[in-house]
């Protein structure tokens, strides 16, 4: 049997699947999963886009469409994939993927480019209660991308400078619109690079935090989305939230389109 | 005067008010500047040049993060400011 | 009263954000005939005035972009009405500083919370029947209620977040490419008024503008959504401390009708009006301020003030 997830994403579209494998007499099934697909929608529709990604994701995978039995979505777009059998929430996403990843996973911290978000996880991958900052830019990746922006870097340059910095830096703007004026004039007063970048990823970090304690901080701890690929965010997160390790998956932004795809497979 | 400090952003609304009239003959020795985990809470000189309580500039702006250590995930049952001020100056909207 | 408004910059094409500055001088005074001569400074994140006041009478003003060096705006906005008038710093008798910059004005006597200083200027540009005033800023929105003599009873304000605020309409203007000023009138040029854009965040409804955009809409409904969403959360913000008439509107935004009509709309309450520019009210109280030390509280200041 092969399974899809799909994740529709407010950036980017990303999509896993699944072939489960049967090992006799094992407890549990396996999966095999095929190398992950990511694709920019750029300027398509929605639902068209969702068709190109799959057509791709499968001919990558070197699986035939017809081949795939069931597809379930998720993200901001989920309602547009036509293909989609069934459509969850990033939550049920979320905790799923991240259990399977890493089974004793029992808080999932979820930063996408415009929403983060908190989610209690019990083991069988269930999402118990989750805490969200959706509606506003500042609590999630989009925040410490217009400042690496600002400041001519990539993100992932960005990250890597923030944590050559050692000074605490403070940030008076919590919204996005006005943290780039305000970076601007950091930049203006000659305020080092690493500096800056170390109080916005902090700010994000902190912010992220808040809305975790919502739903309370109970090990382990799992981080995934995009900002995975910030290693000062990642610091900046570790430090915010006081805790010794966080969990940090080999694909991170594939975690919920991953929890999709094993939905999939369970309920087919 | 009523004072309301905080913000409303796409996430909600997030408002501490302090009923400054009350600070004028607190009663508790502006207890509210010392029970604060996070120390938000200070005594200002208002344009009326009255001594009244009123919440840092540094933490106007961030009050749904500042404040969750003290909301019921946080292990609170009842928030120690509102507690503290017992003549009820102190409100808070979330 | 003539008042005489000079743009002092044209619009140019590139910049959608700019408004027109100004700066006016009542004509039939004469300063030097004045007892006490205050002056009033407010220098914002996005604008500043200057308000000079002689015997408690609004005399002149100029309101300019503030630019990025804070004790500089506030020697440029004076400069501006000084210069209109023959007047220099030496011949005022108070100085009150007021607004983000209220520790940038170098040569104010004293600093006065913007809060108190718009109750003041709206009670004195919209008549003492004023007791809510709305002040739409830069970046900023603030609530405000007031008794008959100014003096504030109750206040909110939002500075965290750019929805409702000027750099939140700047942002609209330069994706949509259409001066800040024609925005107002633009979005009563639909057929259809429609729903307000559902994103509250600026950052988010940027994206949402350009989707609807791209889905046929025209750029004028989309101005006009941008309002009716603005409209919206300003009252909102309003009605966390109530609406009492009379009703006043302080701020850039104040003069964008697209906004204040559909405020007025949704609150069925109409705004007082002012034949004075709404964005004076914090730097005219705050020289109105300056008069009551000098002429109530005896304050003396040194004649020469320091620069």
């Amino acid at each position: 049997m092969i399974t899809a997830g799909i994740d529709m994403g407010s950036r980017s579209i990303k999509i896993v699947l699944l072939e489960d494998i049967q090992v006799e007499g094992a407890p549990q099934i396996k999966y095999d999963m095929k190398k992950p697909y990511l694709m920019m929608p750029g300027d398509l529709d929605l639902d068209q886009a969702a068709e190109i990604a799959f057509d791709n994701a499968c001919k990558e995978a070197g699986v035939s469409r017809e081949r795939v039995n069931k597809v379930v979505s998720t993200g901001a777009g989920r309602r547009q994939v036509g293909f989609a059998a069934d459509s969850v929430t990033e939550m049920t996403a979320g905790a799923k993927g991240a259990v399977y990843v890493f089974p004793n996973a029992k808080t999932v911290v979820d930063v996408g480019a415009e929403e983060g978000r908190g989610i209690k996880a019990d083991a069988s991958g269930k999402a118990t209660d989750f805490a969200g900052n959706e509606k506003c830019a500042a609590g999630a990746g989009s925040f410490a991308e217009a400042m690496s922006r600002a400041l001519q870097l990539t993100l992932k340059e960005f990250g890597e400078a923030s944590l050559r910095s050692d000074k605490t830096i403070p940030m008076n703007a919590q919204c996005t619109v006005f943290a780039e004026s305000e970076v601007v004039s950091l930049i203006h007063a000659n305020t080092p690079k690493e500096d800056i970048a170390k109080a916005v990823l902090d700010a994000v970090a902190s912010r992220v935090c808040a809305m975790v304690r919502r739903v309370g901080i109970e090990r382990d701890v799992v981080l995934i989305g995009g900002m995975v690929h910030s290693v000062g965010f990642v610091s900046s997160l570790k430090q915010a939230m006081d805790v010794e390790e966080l969990l940090l998956p080999e694909y991170p932004e594939y975690v919920a389109a991953l929890g999709c795809a094993l939905l999939a497979a369970e309920t087919h | 005067m009523i004072a309301n400090y905080g913000y409303k952003d796409g996430s909600g609304e997030y408002y501490i008010a302090i009923d400054t009239d009350q600070c004028i003959q607190c009663p508790v020795d502006h207890a509210c500047t010392k029970v604060c985990p996070k120390g938000m809470f200070e005594i200002i000189t208002d344009d009326y040049d009255d001594n009244v309580a009123a919440i840092k500039q540094a933490h106007r702006r961030a009050l749904a993060y500042e404040c969750t250590v003290c909301k019921p995930a946080g292990g609170y049952a009842r928030l120690p400011c509102t507690t503290a001020c017992t003549p009820g100056a102190i409100k808070h909207s979330w | 009263m003539s008042a005489v408004i000079q743009p002092n910059t044209a619009p140019e094409k590139k910049e959608y954000w700019r408004w027109a500055e100004n700066t006016w001088v009542d004509e039939t005074k004469d300063w030097r005939a004045a007892k006490i001569l205050t002056c009033g400074i407010d220098v914002g994140s996005v604008s500043s005035q200057a308000v000079l006041v002689c015997d408690g009478e609004l005399y002149g003003f100029n309101n300019m972009r503030t630019g990025n060096n804070s004790p500089d705006s506030a020697n440029n906005a004076l400069k501006g009405v000084m210069d209109k008038c023959g007047m220099s710093l030496d011949n005022i008798h108070f100085v009150v500083g007021t607004g983000y910059g209220r520790v940038n004005v170098p040569f104010a006597h004293k600093a006065i919370t913007e809060i108190a200083c718009h109750a003041r200027g709206a009670n004195y540009m919209g008549g003492r029947g004023i007791r809510t005033i709305l002040d739409m800023g830069g970046q900023d929105c603030k609530a405000i209620h007031c008794d008959e003599k100014g003096k504030v009873t109750n206040f909110l304000m939002n500075d965290k977040c750019a929805a409702g605020t000027g750099r939140g309409m700047e942002v609209i203007a330069d994706l949509l490419q259409i001066p800040i000023s024609e925005l107002g009138p633009r979005s009563f040029d639909v057929d259809v008024e429609p729903a307000a854009v559902s994103s509250v965040c600026v950052v988010f409804a940027k994206s949402e503008a350009l989707g609807l955009l791209k889905s046929g809409w025209t750029k004028n409904k989309v101005v006009a959504a941008y309002c009716q969403a603005m409209a919206e959360r300003v009252v909102s913000l309003l009605e966390r401390i109530g609406v009492e008439k009379e009703f006043f509107i302080t701020g850039g935004i104040g003069k964008n009708a697209g906004v204040v009509k559909r405020i007025e709309r949704i609150l069925k309450i109409e705004t007082a009006q002012t034949k004075y520019d709404s964005q004076i009210a914090g730097a005219l109280g705050a020289a109105l301020f300056a008069n009551t030390l000098v002429t109530k509280q005896g304050a003396s200041a040194p004649i020469k003030a320091a620069a």
